[in-house]
């Protein structure tokens, strides 16, 4: 069953984006952020495709081929670690398993507490600042463990 | 006109065309896997790669327009490797299972490798296994030998209108899917096939069920017997080398008896039966007025079409089954009583143009003799592979009779298989019926051919019918749509599912493209003016049917037996 | 002499990005009025005498592309702005989306006006939302302020901006791709013709043009074409904005002249490397561009220089790269991100990228042979003739010119040698994919 009150939502998107079929690809990114949970919903597809009058399958040719959208649930805050050369150079390798230890996951993998989703991103334009990663919507740069500990406690809000 | 050297060779093409085209005016067939010559240019393929002088890089002749005085090498070392190496790249990431395929020799990317003969694969073998998707009754998905070409994609999404399949995701996950990886069955899928007629190798392709024709065959105690659909006598002759349009019916049923069939029966038949059922009940909707438009219900892709997209229009459809179904119900009742054999132990399978008839012959509605009225529907392409596997050169064979009571047949029964065929013998009968005045002139050329709608208006007794004709889920969409709107108000229309109709159905042999449907259609009004009988009402075992079985058309019996609810 | 120039960047950080007020008091919007008392003809004659060139890395000449623009004879024409900015190591254009959106917002004002264009759009990508929402932003209060929207400036023109957010590919940096997004769809590119200045956008004609080309609009129309070129060279007019990052010390966007070197760049103004450490090489124009070493740090950016030798600006990124890293490891990192970023649609980007990933590996996991060094070649090159876009043509430009100045690095590691210390051969589990 689809949640009622979701529907509602995406509809309301929908018509802020006037019912127009070239703002499927906006549509997705707010619906994207509907829940806490970062995803987008099979149901909400269908949804999606029926009031766009959008072939369902054009639709999911859009939700996979954009690295940004998910099918499934991750968590509320995705830490998204740049993957470029820039940042590799500058060892955004040590980053990566300094998050995964403090973490306890692995790339790609939700905490227990679905707060956080491990992720790697392509160059997020903070190579003055590399390594960078990106919480949210917030950047982060010349990371070190210290520093990477202390974001963390944050956004548990320990 | 156009000025251009290939290969040195000077040669004077219209504007406008490609490269491609050019050259094959002097005799040099550029490599192609994307290209389709009925669908638009895509060009992802790559392996059209030419040099052509003063460019930069090589170009693709699928793609390219010829400029005047353009200078083309198709040959050059560059243009080879770079051909070679991109058919090497598709091979790295392909099963090359070719002897299990059902695709062996039929396969356009084996064709090239057997050309470019690459002994040994210099890249490192990508390519995955995937499950095969064998949900569908019709149609087997076998991502495993896609070369992401997208010529299915176009049919099914442009053509077709359907979009039970899609490009979906990127690089190297980069496939042909459904709406989120569901099996076919799940999916709109309206199991046309066209996509397996577009695809260049294995990857989509019908189910088959000769093994279950081969043991029927085989089983003793069963009575087999076969319906041939009109499109097949004029398609199965290339299967065995013989020119796009040639007429083999005779051929066929020699071969048909040689394989075993018990009895060799012509669906035409029912065709002629189907048009006394449904011009009946098309006349009964003009005193009722309407449901209007009434719109015909032969082609299964059609009737799967309408459930999913608009099923508003569900009691349009005429209630009358198709042909292969009512012969189906009928061989299993009347002709059963007939000879004295049981249902159960008649075997009927048909062999049809068309992928979408498994679909409709698996049906739960489709058990009016209370068992499945047809057991098993062949394409094709299919008997054809029976035809080969039992060592028959099909050319070469005499030609037989098919066999009696449903072998005597009109030419209205035939041109069922072409677009405008339904609608023509429907006229034809109508016509006479209404007026009681004998028609002059049989044929009605404005409903024939490939063009996607085709309209027309005929006077019967001052009463003025406005028909429409129209082939092609796409251009079928585009009269809903009118419809709908209030643009159109047709009283009679006919849909068939496929580009130009059954000739050009899913389950033709592979090769069945627009140039090669025209000359089927050519063959398929041949085999009708050379019928003694070219009208289904003068066609006497039809009446010998309703005497002794059916009493009169939309009788009770068959409103059991022909023709389904409502709902479909 | 002054090394770094303040064209298009003046006054970054210096006023409110939104705040039209602010904006014209450093001169905003005088391009705009300026622009409106002329001929359209004139305008874009002014963008020919700059010499400005594409800024996005094409650097197709723009008055040239405005003025075929201006010709094409179907209506109406849409303008959309690439601020697709997904050159890993390029951070230019969201220097003028985050602090000067009003001056890009004024340029795309000027082309609409020269075409008649009633819409326009900021495609941004969806890695900067920051960035998304400044604009946005930008273009409320312009529209407020009657320098955008209805009837602008009471001329009875109007054109309308509205931001698109990408959603994270970087294939939508190529034109047709662009505008494929733009329209809601899978960023794939379109076959070309029809090129997008006859049929873009819905099929209608659509100039698309990067954020920084659009921001020197201002200044040639405010200054002149000839003051703009005055600061480049012969052949490449006015300045560019170059992003400094890696292995340096002074990471950065840099607005400089055409003329300036390499070496320039990257010890003056970028203050060199960091202590103890030596130049390996360096990148040019992001993961698309090719390798150097340190003997070719003399050269100029300019364009024509660097086509001499064989070598492109691209968007601007200079990535440093020093002695602490191994070549093939930087390669793995530049062949996931183009086996990941290829759109799938054509076999020699697709399977091209998957092969060089393979073998890629095969250096780094040791089992590597020279065959493979030639494979690669092999298939570096088919990707740079045969793809179907630029994403597949440059995919493999870092391969081709790393093994061309490096090679006996690639040799070493078929030896099972690493200079770096970084390959770990078959031990290591990173060295499988």
């Amino acid at each position: 069953m689809v949640n009622q009150e979701i529907k509602q939502k995406i509809i309301e998107i929908i018509e802020k984006y006037k019912r127009e079929k070239e703002k499927l690809v906006m549509v997705l990114l707010d619906v994207q952020k509907l829940t806490e949970f970062n995803y987008i919903d099979r149901e909400w597809v269908n949804i999606i495709a029926e009031e766009l009058d959008i072939p369902y399958t054009k639709v999911y040719d859009v939700l996979t081929f954009y690295s940004m959208f998910s099918t499934k649930p991750r968590g509320k805050y995705i830490i998204e670690i740049c993957k470029s050369a820039p940042c590799h150079v500058n060892k955004s390798k040590e980053v990566v398993a300094i998050f995964e230890e403090v973490l306890g996951i692995k790339m790609g993998e939700t905490t227990e507490d679905k707060i956080f989703t491990l992720q790697y991103t392509s160059c997020i334009g903070a190579c003055d600042i590399s390594p960078a990663v990106k919480i949210g919507e917030k950047v982060y740069g010349n990371l070190t463990k210290e520093k990477i500990i202390e974001i963390i406690k944050e956004y548990r809000g320990v | 006109m156009v000025n251009v050297k290939i290969n040195n060779i000077p040669v004077s093409v219209e504007e406008g065309s490609t490269i491609l085209e050019a050259a094959k005016k002097v005799g040099v067939e550029i490599p192609t896997l994307c290209y389709h010559e009925d669908q638009s240019v895509k060009a992802n393929c790559r392996i059209c790669l030419v040099e052509v002088k003063g460019a930069k890089g090589l170009v693709t002749a699928c793609s390219t327009k010829v400029t005047e005085g353009m200078e083309i090498y198709t040959n050059t070392k560059k243009a080879r490797d770079a051909r070679k190496t991109v058919l090497e790249l598709i091979l790295a990431s392909h099963p090359m299972d070719c002897l299990k395929c059902i695709r062996n020799q039929k396969c356009e990317l084996q064709k090239y490798a057997a050309e470019f003969f690459i002994e040994e694969l210099p890249f490192e073998i990508t390519y995955q296994m995937i499950e095969k998707d064998e949900s569908s009754p019709a149609i087997v998905k076998d991502l495993s030998k896609c070369i992401k070409c997208g010529r299915c994609v176009e049919v099914c999404q442009s053509i077709q209108t359907v979009g039970a399949i899609a490009y979906s995701h990127r690089s190297d996950e980069y496939r042909i899917a459904t709406l989120f990886e569901l099996p076919l069955y799940e999916t709109v899928c309206v199991h046309c096939g066209q996509c397996s007629l577009a695809c260049p190798v294995g990857a989509i392709y019908e189910k088959s069920e000769i093994e279950k024709v081969w043991r029927a065959l085989g089983d003793p105690e069963m009575h087999v017997i076969v319906q041939t659909a009109p499109a097949v006598r004029v398609s199965i002759g290339e299967e065995f080398g013989l020119e796009p349009g040639s007429i083999v019916t005779g051929k066929m049923v020699t071969a048909l008896k040689m394989l075993g069939f018990d009895k060799v029966f012509d669906t035409d038949f029912t065709a002629d039966l189907t048009i006394i059922e449904e011009g009946n009940e098309f006349l009964q909707r003009l005193e009722k007025g309407g449901p209007f438009p009434m719109f015909t219900s032969c082609s299964p892709g059609w009737i799967n079409f309408v459930e999913r997209f608009y099923p508003e229009f569900i009691h349009n459809l005429s209630t009358c089954k198709s042909p292969q179904q009512m012969f189906g119900a009928l061989a299993k009742t009347y002709y059963a009583e007939k000879i004295g054999i049981p249902k159960e132990k008649i075997f009927v399978v048909s062999i049809m143009p068309c992928t979408a008839k498994k679909y409709e012959a698996a049906r739960e509605e489709m058990k009016s003799s209370g068992v499945r009225d047809v057991d098993v529907v062949l394409t094709t392409r299919e008997l054809a592979r029976m035809i080969r596997e039992s060592g028959i050169d099909l050319k070469k064979l005499p030609e037989s009779e098919y066999d009696l009571p449903f072998g005597i047949t009109s030419g209205a029964g035939v041109i069922f298989g072409a677009s405008g065929g339904v609608m023509e013998a429907a006229i034809r009968t109508v016509y006479e019926i209404v007026t009681k005045k004998e028609l002059q002139k049989l044929d009605f050329k404005d409903v024939r051919g490939l063009e996607g709608i085709k309209e027309a208006t005929v006077n019967i007794n001052g009463l003025s019918i406005k028909v429409a004709v129209v082939n092609s889920l796409g251009k079928a969409r585009e009269l809903l749509e009118k419809i709908k709107k209030g643009e159109a108000d047709y009283h009679f229309v006919e849909v068939m599912c496929c580009p130009g109709g059954c000739i050009g159905g899913g389950g033709q042999p592979i090769g069945t493209v627009n140039r090669v449907r025209q000359e089927r259609i050519e063959a398929i009004y041949e085999v009708d003016r050379n019928m003694p009988i070219r009208q289904s009402h003068k066609n006497p075992v039809i009446w010998t049917l309703y005497e002794e079985f059916l009493g009169e058309p939309l009788s009770e019996k068959s409103h059991n037996l022909l023709h389904i609810g409502t709902v479909h | 002499m002054q090394k770094t120039l303040n064209i298009i960047t003046e006054n970054v950080g210096q006023i409110r990005p939104d705040s039209v007020d602010e904006y014209i008091k450093i001169g905003g919007f005088e391009a705009l009025k300026k622009a409106i008392t002329m001929h359209p003809l004139e305008v874009i004659e002014e963008i020919k005498k700059s010499k400005l060139q594409g800024r996005g890395g094409a650097a197709y000449p723009t008055g040239i592309k405005w003025e075929q623009a201006y010709y094409v004879d179907k209506n109406p024409k849409y303008i959309i702005c690439n601020a697709d900015e997904g050159e890993p190591g390029t951070f230019k254009d969201k220097v003028i989306l985050d602090y000067l959106p009003l001056r890009l917002i004024e340029g795309m004002t000027i082309a609409a006006y020269i075409l008649k264009s009633p819409k326009g759009f900021i495609y941004i990508r969806g890695e900067y939302p920051e960035s998304q929402r400044i604009v946005s932003s930008a273009i409320k209060e312009a529209e407020k302020m009657g320098y955008l929207g209805d009837d602008i400036l009471g001329t009875g023109f109007s054109f309308h901006i509205e931001v698109l957010s990408g959603a994270g590919a970087y294939v939508c940096g190529e034109n047709s791709a662009l505008v494929e997004s733009s329209e809601g769809k899978s960023g794939r590119p379109r076959i070309k013709p029809p090129f997008i200045k006859n049929s873009g956008y819905l099929g209608m004609p659509t100039l698309v043009n990067n954020v920084e080309t659009f921001a020197c609009v201002p200044y040639i129309v405010k200054e002149g074409g000839e003051k703009f070129a005055g600061y480049g060279t012969e052949f490449s007019g006015g300045t560019k904005l170059v992003c400094l990052s890696g292995n340096v010390k002074n990471r950065g966007v840099y607005e400089v002249p055409f003329g300036t070197t390499l070496r320039e760049l990257i010890y003056d103004i970028g203050g060199g490397l960091p202590e103890g450490r030596k130049l390996k090489f360096v990148q040019l124009g992001g993961s698309s561009g090719p390798c150097i070493p340190e003997s070719m740090l003399d050269i100029k950016i300019c364009y024509k220089d660097l086509k001499v030798k064989g070598l492109t600006l691209g968007s601007g990124a200079i990535l440093v790269v020093d002695d602490s890293n191994c070549i093939i490891d930087f390669l793995k990192c530049i062949t996931e991100f183009f086996y990941h970023e290829s759109c799938g649609k054509c076999t020699p980007c697709r399977e091209g990228n998957k092969q060089l990933l393979a073998l890629v590996n095969k250096f780094i996991n040791g089992s590597a042979t020279y065959n493979d060094l030639e494979t690669i070649k092999k298939v570096g090159q088919i990707m740079k003739e045969a793809a179907f876009c630029g994403l597949g043509e440059t995919a493999a430009t870092a391969h081709l010119s790393l093994i061309k100045y490096f090679e006996e690095e690639f040799v070493e590691h078929i030896n099972k040698k690493c200079r770096a210390n970084i390959c770990n051969f078959g031990g290591d589990k990173d060295g499988k994919r």
